[in-house]
Order: C-alpha cells, then structure tokens, then sequence
C-alpha cells in the first residue's frame, strides 16, 4: 500500500496555489488535513501528478464573527472545532457532532473545509453544513464566490466545486436563545462512519417549532435534508403523536442505499429510531 | 517527476536533514530512513493507531501525512518519549500492569495515552477508552491498558496534589 | 508429583507469582524487533499481483513492461518457482480418505480464489514493487466461482486433480441415538451458522529470506510462532539440508495460530531469495491480509438434544458442514478445525449416546484453517445454544439445566463420548464460583426491575472444554513432522547466572517469563538472573514451539525437568568443592546452602568460578557439567484438558438491534497456574477475540467469491470502546502427568465468550420471539430476527 510517486508543493498563499493548479492541467489535488486524501493515495484509488498543500495558508485559518455568522476558516481542524468556546456558544449543532467525527488522531488532522471538499454522505459535518444553511466560501482563478450548503453538494463525492477551486471558509448563521439543537448517531463502534445519523436545527419558542432543519448523513449519496419531516413539523408542539407523524413522513421521504453491511430498510428503520429520540430530547437541547 | 524534496525537521529534539520522495509516509520516513522503528504500521490507512507518533505536541498517524508535509514540524515519536523521560510512569504501570502483549500497538497505545493525559485531567473509564477508539489491540482485550492509564492519571493527580 | 503446594512463600519462589515480563520493557521504549524493521545489506522488496477473480483459467501474463521499470530486479510466475519447489499437500494420514490438490508457490494454470497471488515483483523498494505490480498484464479466463459450501458439496470438482469438493467427511456414532430421540420428553433442534472471520494480527505477516548460496545456506527471519516447522518445510520443500535452514523468529506482532501455516507468498519469497542470492523482504499489507491470511470458522451446524423429564440430557446429534477454501492447508491442513467441532460437542456434560456428522468442503475462497480456539467456539456455541433452549423449553433456570447435567466432579477419569479422556475436570466448582462471582441473584433480580421499564437486560453462561498440552496424537500420528515435543539448554554462565534456551516460543503471551519463573524458582535463584532466549532455530533445541496451548504445560515441564537436572549438576560439583554429600546441599538465593538449616556454604557464583577458572583445584576425573540438555514429550493422557465458564451480561436496544456487552466473567481451571497476572490477561484477551467473533467481526463475500469488506476500516474488530470489562476467578486442578502440573489457557477466552454471548443476546430477547443462532450477532440480523425489518 504505497501511493504512486507525485510532486509536491506547499504554496505560500491561496492565490499561489489556485494557479499551481491552474498549470497543472487538471493531475493536481489539494491536500489539507490529508486524512482522506492519503489512504485514498496509499490505495491507489487516486494518483495525482501534483500534491499542492493548503494545510499552512494563514488566510483559511481561524474562527472569527463576522456579521452575524461564525466564520470557520477552511483548514481549521476538526479538534479545534470539539475545543472551541465560541462553536460551542454558536454553533452548537457542531460542537456536539464533533465528538462524533472519527477518532482524536484524526481529528489533530482533519480539516473542516477538507470535510466539506470531499463530501462523504457518512461524514457528520456536510450533513451538518445542510442543517444549519451554511454558506460556503469558494475561491478561484476568477475570483471569490459564495454557495449556500443546500447548493453545494451535488452527488456521490461530488459538490459545485470545480476543479482548481478552494474552499476557503465555511459561515454558520449563529445561534439564537430560540435555538434548539441534538445530534446522534449510529455507528458499530465508537468513531466509526455511522450507519446514520442526523442534526438537528430548530427554532423554538413556547414549546413549538418557528423552524426547523434537519439533516441525515449515511443515507443517500449526499448528505440529507428532510423538508417534507420539518414542513411536518413546523408550528407544532414536539408530542408523542407529531413525533410519530414526522417519523412516518420520513418513511416515505428517504431512500437509503444499502451496503455489504446493511440493508436499505434497516437504514430506513434506523434513521426513523433516530428521528424520534432526537426530536425526543430537542427541546431540552442535550 | 517525483524528485526527491529537501526536508528539515525536527525528530526527537534532533534536527534531520533529508531528501525524501514525496510518496514517503512519514511512518516509512521514520522506520525507514532514520531507523525509528519504534513506529510501527498496522493499517497503513488511518484506523490502527499503530503509527501514531507526536507532531508538534498532539498525536497524529505517521501514515496519513508524507514526510513532506512534516518540513519545519517537530516530530517525536515512542523512542524520544522515552529518552525525554516523559511517559516513565506510563511504561511502569503498563509493564507492571501487564496492559501489553506482542507490543506491536503498545507505542501507539503510549502515544494515545500521552494525548489523554496532556490535559492534565483525569478522564474515567469510559472516558480512556473512547479516547482509545482509534487504538486497534488485537491481543489484551483492552481492559489493562484502561487500568494502566487510570493508574497513572490518578498518581498524576496525587503527585500534583502533594506538590502543592 | 506435583510438589508446590505450599511452597509459595519460600525465597526464589516464583510458580504462582504475578510477576512482569522482562522482555516487556524493550517493547514499552519502542525497541522491539519485529520482522518488520529488519533491514539486511542488499536486501529487496517483494510484491505480488493478485488474482482478480475468484476461480479462472490462467491464459497469459506479460511481465515485460514491468521487468523494464527501473528498480525492478525480478519478476517470477508460476513456472519459475515450481522447477525448484516440490509441490505440497495439506492432508493428514490419520484422516481416512482426506484429500486436498497439490500446491506451489505461484499457480500454473488455475487461480482458486480472489487475491490469489499470480506474480511475484522483486525490486528496490516496495513503492517500486507495486508500481511494476500495476504493469503486469494478467489475462485470466474467469470460471464461475463456487462460494456456497452447500452447493460446492454437490457441484463439479474445482481441482481436476480431484473428484470432488468434499475434502474430508466423517461420522461419529457412539449407538443409541435414535432411540434416545424416540424415548426423550423433550427435544431441542437448531439451525446455527457461524461465519467467516480472521485472526487480524496488528502486526502482519512478515518475512525476510535470506539464501546464500556459497553455502547452500537459507536464514529465514519469519514473523511465525512454530520456527521449527518453517525450518522443516523450506529444507524438504526447497531441498536444503535442514541443518542449513535457519529460521529467527524475533519479536512478533500477534499469531494465534494465523502464524503457522504454510502460505504462497512466503514459499515465493524463499524460492526468489534462492534463485536471487540475495535478502528479500515480504511484508503483507493489510488488504493483502485479509485475501491471504488464513480465515476461520464459516460452519452450518444443526444440533439436536434429546432430554428427559428431569431435563437431563440422553443423546446429542450433530451434523457440520464447514468450508474450507481452495485447499487444505499445510502442514496443519484444514479439517482439524471441523474435527475438534464434532469432538467437543457436550463435552461438559453427562450423557452417552452421540452422533456426528462432518463435512469439510472446498470453495473458491482463500483457506481457512487453525486460529485461536479451533473449533472450540462452535462446538461450545451449539452446545451451550441448546441447552439454554432445552431450558427455556423445560422453564428451567440456566444454571438449574447446567447442574443437571454437568459431568460430576468427583467422577474422574472418564472418556467422553466422542473419544476424549478426560484426566480430571472441575465444572461443578467452576459452575458454582460463575454463580457467586457474576452475583447472579442479584442481576435476575436487576433484570427484572429493568424489564419492567423497558430496558432489555439478558445474561448468559457457557461452559467450555478446551484442549491443551497436545501429545504426537495431534499431528505426529498424521505423518505431520510436527514436534509435540520440547527441548531446552541449560547454561550456567561463568558468573553464576543462567541462560536458557527453549524451542517454546513468544508472542507476547509471556512464554519467556514464565519459563524463567520456573527455572529460577527450581534452581533456586534469583529470576533476574535468568536469561531466557527462543525463537532461533540455531541456537534452541527442536521442537512444538506455540500452537494448542501447550506452552506452559510442555514448556514448562521441559523448563523444569531441565532445571532439576542442572541444578543436581551444580550441586555435585559444590559437594566436591564443600566436600559436602549434594544430598546435603541445596541452592537458595543464589548460595550453596545446607539443605536442612539454610546456612549459606559458598555462592553460586563461587562456584562456577572454579569449576571454569580453576578446574585444577577440583578433584582429580571431576567434569563439572554445567550445561544441560533437556527434552520433554508429554506422556499419559492424549491431551490435558483446561475447563471452565463463563458468563456475559448485554443490554440490547430493541429498536436498533444494538447490543452493549455490560460485563464478561470468567471462571477457568488451567491447573497449576505459573503467574496468575499473565494468565488473566490471556484470558482476557481470548474473550474479546471470542466477543469480537461474536458481534463484529465477518468476512463477507458476494456471490462471486469477492471479499467485499477486506479492509480494516470494513472488517470490525473489537474496539477498547466496545469491550467491558472481565472478571476473572480460577480454580487450579493440576494434571498429574507432569510434575508441574499446568495446563493451557490461552484459548479459554475464545472457546466460550460467543457461545456465553449468544446465550445473553436470546436472554435478553425472551418473550419477543427472537432467537440468534447465527454469530456474528449484528443489529441488523437482531432486527430480523425480532421481525422489525
Ligand atoms: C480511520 C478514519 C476514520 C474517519 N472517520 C470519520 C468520521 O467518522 N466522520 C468524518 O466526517 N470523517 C471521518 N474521517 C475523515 C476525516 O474527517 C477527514 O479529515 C475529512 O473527511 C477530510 O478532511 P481533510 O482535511 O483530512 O482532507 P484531505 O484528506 O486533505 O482532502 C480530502 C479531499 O478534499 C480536498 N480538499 C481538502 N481541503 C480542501 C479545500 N479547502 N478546498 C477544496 N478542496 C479541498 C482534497 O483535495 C481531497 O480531495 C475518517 C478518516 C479516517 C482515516
Ligand atoms: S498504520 Fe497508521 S493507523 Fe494503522
Ligand atoms: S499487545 Fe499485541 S496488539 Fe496490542
């Protein structure tokens, strides 16, 4: 298991690295966290001419507030998202998937733009960039854009990033006092991709739903967000009974794949579990 | 293509000079070409945590980053841990506990187990082994190298205890 | 016999101390030498291309653009190989009508399973060995694969070197069965399959060969447990006189019994070596591994008790159907497995008439033969599965049936109905001290409480059998050249210290420390002054090394006899020196002392300074003896056999089928125990293997014969999240055919942890109509079987 031969550059700014793409005529890949990227090299799955590392570049660093949205620089790693005061006091939906995402080695590495980049449907935060309306920021040769996460991912591994473009930070709107959130998930083991898994973000107020987004991950080629179930849900009281009603809804919502270790209707069966225990304990926001 | 790249780091204190292939893991880099073979590779993917060595200060698989990408990092693995002196409890009480067997997981075990007590806290049972989830043993079943951690968080805590 | 009762206390006593292992420390510090770090001048790296497909027809390979890559230095198929390796073939003669197709190392014609190695890369380094593996072209006629044992027992012969699929059947039938059925007030049936899993060692499979030809001389540095076997296969296989075979089994990364087979990239690896001249290395990769590592278990068992109205067993029937993979593996072959599952049937229990029927079958999937427990986990599985059926059947409590029918303990020596003579067992105490450790009352009454709200509790227990201490009947018999015997020297250094080396070998478990325990404890001397070496087959005597448990019992027992013999050598010559009757004498603390008041007479050390420095000084004839040779071949009953229960406690999530395994317990009888805190870890260490069999881990294949979750993030192992704690108890009844009296326990956690297991998870479902009979127990089969999906 060792990768093809590749060059390697470690470029000093964004713009540097856009463009050392750019010439490379479409053989290069980035790598930041590399937490994906390499076992993918090691396994021949992938085999760039040109590795250009992103993991250094001061400008997708840090967490910040800026105008009403936690900006999450793209190379910051997944155990500064687990550690940090202001995810947990904005972005609580994140701080409580991170636990969730792999295991602490991996999370010293991996990215939270690379996360995003690669787009794993089993992976926790894309599922969660759905459910809490992120805004991502991409760069490129042309210029500097910005796609809402309802946009951005597409298909299997695939996301409106074009080749060459960078993420370079990710915006979550902030949380509110209304803001009710849980997250779960179920894995064979402890850091394992889950079988599913899902976030959820409300707006509550007096015990009912303003509004609520919910996101599933393992359960389609990208991650999932389930309108029909929120739409279910909107403007209601969290009972027993509009709990089972939403559970039926995403019954006929979702159309999971299966895999060599669980079939589609165990998937199903699962994500509807996880459903109504999340909705179950959203209101006490655990 | 595929030259070999100038590289300057730190491994253990010690300043390394080298030219390596991109491809080079730093796992390879390090059992390899300087002969630390105290690192060792189960999985060579990211989910044995036999590799995991310490980059600048936090536990990181030696076989998810090139080499490379180690430039102007410092690197210490199980041999510098040990020269430093840093985990001598840890050994102690894994070597008197037993919490070993083959040994082929044992240095990523230390890694780990350094990580979980950098803190300076003294995580429970459960918590030492969710902090183990990454740290593939096939031969002790678990169980004593959560009693050794424990251990040695706890005379950790007595220690700081006393000194102050 | 069995001379340390009561003589634990007295100095330089070691037998029954929890005492650490010396060799554990280099291991802390990162300064193992694992096959794996060696590196040799002018050595090469090997790689392989795999087949593809499960069963097809060789047609071409093109090796040419690869032989051209730079840093290529060879590149073998089939042909090359073949002319210098004789053929080998996994059967044993003590199995009537065993068959299994000739082997070599890289195939001629057919490819039998997928990941099959076709060719072999010799280069510079490993990157560049798979980069010309990417540029070998090997067209392959594929043939429909066999994958299903059922089927493959009835379709076409794969092989054409033979008729069929059946690689060996047998029956047992001790008469009486089918009128215990017709007579029985109650029976129990189940349908129970077993899947495929591997033994997942962190360290994998390694080797670096290394031939000189100047002096037709092979040094294998071998990452196995059974050096002298290696030795053995590559002298006969390659034709090199044995005593020009080396093989060094340094440090290893795990084995238990993956480590002992005969595999295809290692015979190449040899064979490269020999026609190179020179050190090539092999190290599987973990995707290698899974496609060419030994597999285990995958049986389709039906069992039947039959009872009376008492709920006391009259008759067991058992039919097994277990695949094999392409071939029978060498030299262990592949049917011992199936044949200790029909053996071990019921084996705690009393009762007479049993009938067996085995079918070991050939498919195109990779071998699967001996690992940790073999066969063990199934028969105990099937066994405990039904009695706890019977139970439920009869509104008996678990331990209520199990009381019942247990083989009395004051009953001994008795001969089970499938052949097994049993020296002394213990399961009555055993079965008794489960109950008190697991505090079964209270946890009934826990489980009810729990119940009540909801929550799902089950427990289970298990007893197990477990064969150790094998003699010639295990493979000798067979025409294996597979030694049941143990050789060790003796060498007392001028510095009165002792070196001892051992053909029992270490993988971690602690051979070397227990062995040193005991020679020190029998000389008398301080155990750091012991150096215990294994693993060269240079320098240690032939023989068993690690396999069947058989470390501790033979070893040891070797380890002791030789110990008593040098120590009977130092004593006559320190009655010489002191003018002292030996008799009179004896060794304490490293010092000559008289035996009957301790007084201290001259140091050991003393002593062998003159008898190596000053022989002059002795009397004139003296020859001071102070090395010895020791062997032992263990004599009296075929096999010691350890026993023992166990119990598990599980939570299971009825709406997700997810299991949590609360607590393990462990109550074993492995007679003399040497050190208590070794023995405790092997045991733990065996369970979760067993609970990772149990919840985890499967090696699942399409109907094409493809592996389809052949690596490590696929195939689940147990993780440290995952696994409870375990409580362990022992009860000690030393077999009377060795002075030390130990047993083996390495394989007791394995043996029943599933079946315990299996026995909790239907605990836990009673009254939801959902019965587990298939390990491993995953949510999704959970689900099933409770019908929410
Ligand atoms: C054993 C193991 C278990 C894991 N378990 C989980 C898990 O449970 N949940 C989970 O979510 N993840 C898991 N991961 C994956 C881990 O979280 C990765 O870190 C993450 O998916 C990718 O981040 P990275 O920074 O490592 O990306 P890299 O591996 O560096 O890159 C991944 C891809 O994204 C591209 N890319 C990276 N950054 C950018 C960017 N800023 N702009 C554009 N493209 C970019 C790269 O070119 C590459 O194609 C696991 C990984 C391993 C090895
Ligand atoms: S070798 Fe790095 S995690 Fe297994
Ligand atoms: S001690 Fe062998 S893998 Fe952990």
């Amino acid at each position: 298991m060792k990768a093809r031969a590749f060059d390697y550059m470690r470029p000093k700014c964004v713009q540097e690295a856009l463009e050392a793409f750019a010439s490379a005529d479409g053989d290069a890949s980035y790598i930041a966290g590399g937490q994906s990227l390499v076992p993918a090299l090691a396994l021949r799955l992938q085999a760039p001419g040109l590795l250009i590392d992103i993991a250094r570049l001061d400008e997708l660093r840090g967490l910040s507030i800026v105008d009403g949205h936690l900006r999450i620089g793209a190379t910051t790693r997944h155990c500064e998202i687990l550690g940090s005061n202001l995810v947990r006091e904005h972005a609580p939906l994140l701080a409580k998937a991170a636990p969730f995402v792999a295991h602490p080695a991996i999370r010293n590495k991996g990215t939270f733009g690379g996360s995003l980049a690669l787009a794993d449907p089993a992976s926790e935060f894309p599922a969660m960039a759905l459910a809490l309306d992120a805004i991502i920021e991409i760069a490129s040769v042309e210029g500097s854009r910005r796609v809402g996460a309802g946009d951005f991912f597409i298909d299997l591994y695939e996301t409106a990033l074009q080749p060459g473009e960078i993420i370079t930070a990710v915006h979550v709107p902030v949380a509110t006092v209304k803001t009710r959130t849980a997250f779960d998930e179920l894995a064979r083991r402890r850091g394992d991709y889950a079988i599913v898994g899902a976030g959820i973000d409300a707006q509550m107020q007096g015990g009912f739903v303003e509004r609520m987004r919910i996101a599933f991950l393992s359960v389609g080629p990208t991650p999932v967000r389930v309108s029909a179930v929120e739409a279910a849900l909107t403007g209601r009281q969290l009972t027993p009974e509009a709990i089972r009603q939403a559970q039926d809804v995403l019954g006929t919502e979702l159309d999971p794949a299966g895999d060599e270790h669980t079939p589609p209707k165990m998937r199903r069966h699962l994500a509807r579990v996880l459903l109504g225990r999340l909705l179950g304990r959203l209101e006490a926001n655990v | 293509m595929s030259g070999k790249v100038a590289i300057s780091l730190t491994v253990n204190g010690e300043t390394i000079e080298a030219l390596v292939a991109p491809r080079t893991t730093l796992a390879d880099f390090l059992r390899q070409d300087i002969q630390l073979t105290g690192t060792h590779t189960g999985c060579e993917m990211g989910v044995c945590g036999a590799c995991l060595v310490l980059l600048d200060d936090r536990p990181v698989h030696a076989c998810l980053m090139f080499a490379v990408q180690a430039d102007g990092c410092a690197v210490e693995t199980i041999e510098g841990l040990t020269h430093r002196r840093a985990i001598d409890d840890l050994q102690k009480v894994f070597h008197e506990r037993n919490a070993l067997q083959c040994g082929f997981c044992t240095p990523g075990m230390l890694v780990s187990a350094y990580g979980i007590l950098a803190s300076g806290g003294e995580p429970d049972r459960d918590g030492i082994r969710d902090a183990l989830s990454g740290n593939y043993c096939r031969c002790t079943g678990y169980e004593a190298i959560v009693d050794a951690i424990e251990m040695t968080a706890r005379q950790r805590r007595q220690h700081r205890e006393e000194e102050a | 016999m069995n001379a340390f009762a009561g003589s634990i206390d007295r100095p330089n006593s070691y037998i029954g101390r929890s005492v650490s292992r010396p060799n554990a420390k280099r291991l802390l510090e990162g300064r193992g030498r694992y096959v794996t770090d060696l590196v040799l001048p002018r050595m090469l790296h090997a790689a392989f291309v795999r087949s593809p497909y499960a069963h097809g027809r060789l047609v071409s390979i093109d090796i040419e653009e690869a032989k051209a890559l730079s840093g290529v230095r060879a590149v073998f198929t089939g042909e090359d190989l073949a002319s210098i390796c004789a053929p080998w073939t996994g059967t044993l003669e003590h199995f009537n009508n065993m068959k299994s197709p000739p082997q070599v190392p890289l195939p001629l014609e057919k490819v039998m399973w997928s990941g099959q190695p076709v060719v072999l890369i010799v280069a510079d380094s490993r990157a560049i060995a798979e980069d010309a593996a990417e540029l070998v072209i090997v067209d392959i006629e594929e043939l429909p694969a066999l994958a299903d044992p059922v089927e493959a027992m009835s379709a076409e012969a794969m092989s054409q070197e033979l008729a069929d699929n059946i690689c060996f059947a047998t029956k047992l039938d001790s008469g009486g069965v089918e009128e215990a059925f017709d007579a029985a007030d109650t029976t129990v049936g189940q349908s129970f399959i077993f899947g495929r899993h591997t033994a997942v060692t962190l360290e994998p499979r390694a080797i670096v060969a290394d031939y000189d030809p100047s002096e037709n001389r092979l040094t294998a540095h071998h990452a196995t447990q059974t050096p002298y076997q290696f030795q053995d296969v590559y002298s006969r296989h390659y034709g090199i006189p044995e005593a020009n075979v080396r093989v060094i089994a340094p440090d290893i990364g795990g084995s238990f019994g993956m480590k002992l087979h005969v595999y295809h990239e290692e015979m190449a690896v040899v064979g490269a070596s020999i026609l190179l001249g020179r050190p090539i290395k092999y190290v599987a990769d973990r995707m290698e591994s899974f496609v060419s590592d030994i597999h285990a278990r995958d049986h389709r068992v039906t069992g039947r008790l039959a009872l009376d109205r008492d709920g006391r067993i009259t008759a067991m029937d058992v039919d097994d159907v277990t695949a094999i993979g392409a071939f029978s593996s060498y030299p262990r072959t592949s049917a011992v497995e199936g044949n200790q599952v029909i053996r071990l049937m019921g084996a705690p229990y009393d009762f007479s008439s049993y009938r067996a029927n085995l079918s070991v079958v050939f498919q195109n999937k990779v071998q699967t033969s001996q690992y940790r427990a073999v066969g063990h986990p199934i028969a105990c599985a099937v066994t405990e599965c039904l009695v706890d059926a019977a139970a439920r059947e009869l509104g008996l409590d678990p331990f209520e049936i199990r009381e019942r029918n247990l083989i009395p303990d004051n009953s001994y020596p008795r001969t089970s109905p499938t052949g097994y003579q049993f020296e002394k067992l213990s399961h009555q105490v055993c079965l008794a001290r489960l109950k008190s450790i697991m505090n079964y009352d209270d946890l009934l009454a826990e489980q009810a409480d729990l119940r009540v709200k909801g929550v799902l509790r089950g427990i289970g227990i298990a007893l197990f059998v477990e064969i150790t201490n094998p003699s010639p009947a295990f493979y000798g018999v067979g025409g294996a050249r597979i030694s049941a015997q143990d050789g060790a020297i003796l060498k007392l250094t001028p510095s009165g210290e002792v070196h001892c080396s051992i053909s029992v070998t270490e993988q971690g478990q602690g051979t070397e420390t227990i062995i040193g325990q005991i020679v020190a404890d029998q000389l008398g001397i301080d155990r750091e002054k012991v150096r215990v070496m294994t693993g060269d087959t240079d320098t240690t005597p032939h023989g068993g090394a690690t396999w069947a448990c058989r470390g501790a019992g033979i070893g040891g027992e070797t380890a002791l006899q030789a110990a008593r013999k040098l120590k009977a050598n130092l004593l006559a010559v320190a009655g010489l020196i002191l003018q002292a009757q030996p008799g009179e004498l004896d060794i304490r603390a490293d010092w000559i002392v008289e035996a009957v008041t301790g007084q201290q007479r001259i140091s050991l050390a003393e002593v062998a300074r003159i008898a190596f420095f000053r022989s002059d000084t002795l009397p004139p004839e003296t020859q001071a003896q102070l090395s010895v040779v020791h062997h032992y071949a263990p004599q009296g009953y075929p096999f010691a056999f350890t026993n023992g229960a166990q119990g598990c406690l599980v939570e299971v999530d009825a709406e997700t089928g997810f299991v949590k395994i609360l607590k393990h317990w462990v109550v074993e009888d492995c007679g003399r125990i040497i050190n208590p805190l070794l023995v405790d870890e092997q045991v733990r260490g065996g369970v979760v293997q067993g609970l990772g069999a149990a919840f985890f881990e499967e090696c699942l294949y399409n109907e094409d014969g493809q592996l389809t979750n052949g690596s490590l993030a696929d195939y689940l192992v147990p993780m440290a999240c995952e696994m409870p704690d375990i409580e362990i108890s022992h009860v000690e009844t030393p077999t009377r055919d060795t002075e030390l009296g130990a047993k083996g326990c390495g394989e007791a956690g394995t043996a029943a942890a599933s079946a315990a297991a299996m026995n909790a998870v239907n605990d836990a479902l009673v009254g939801h109509g959902a019965v587990l009979t298939q390990i491993p127990m995953t949510p999704t089969r959970i689900l099933r079987a409770l019908g929410t999906i």
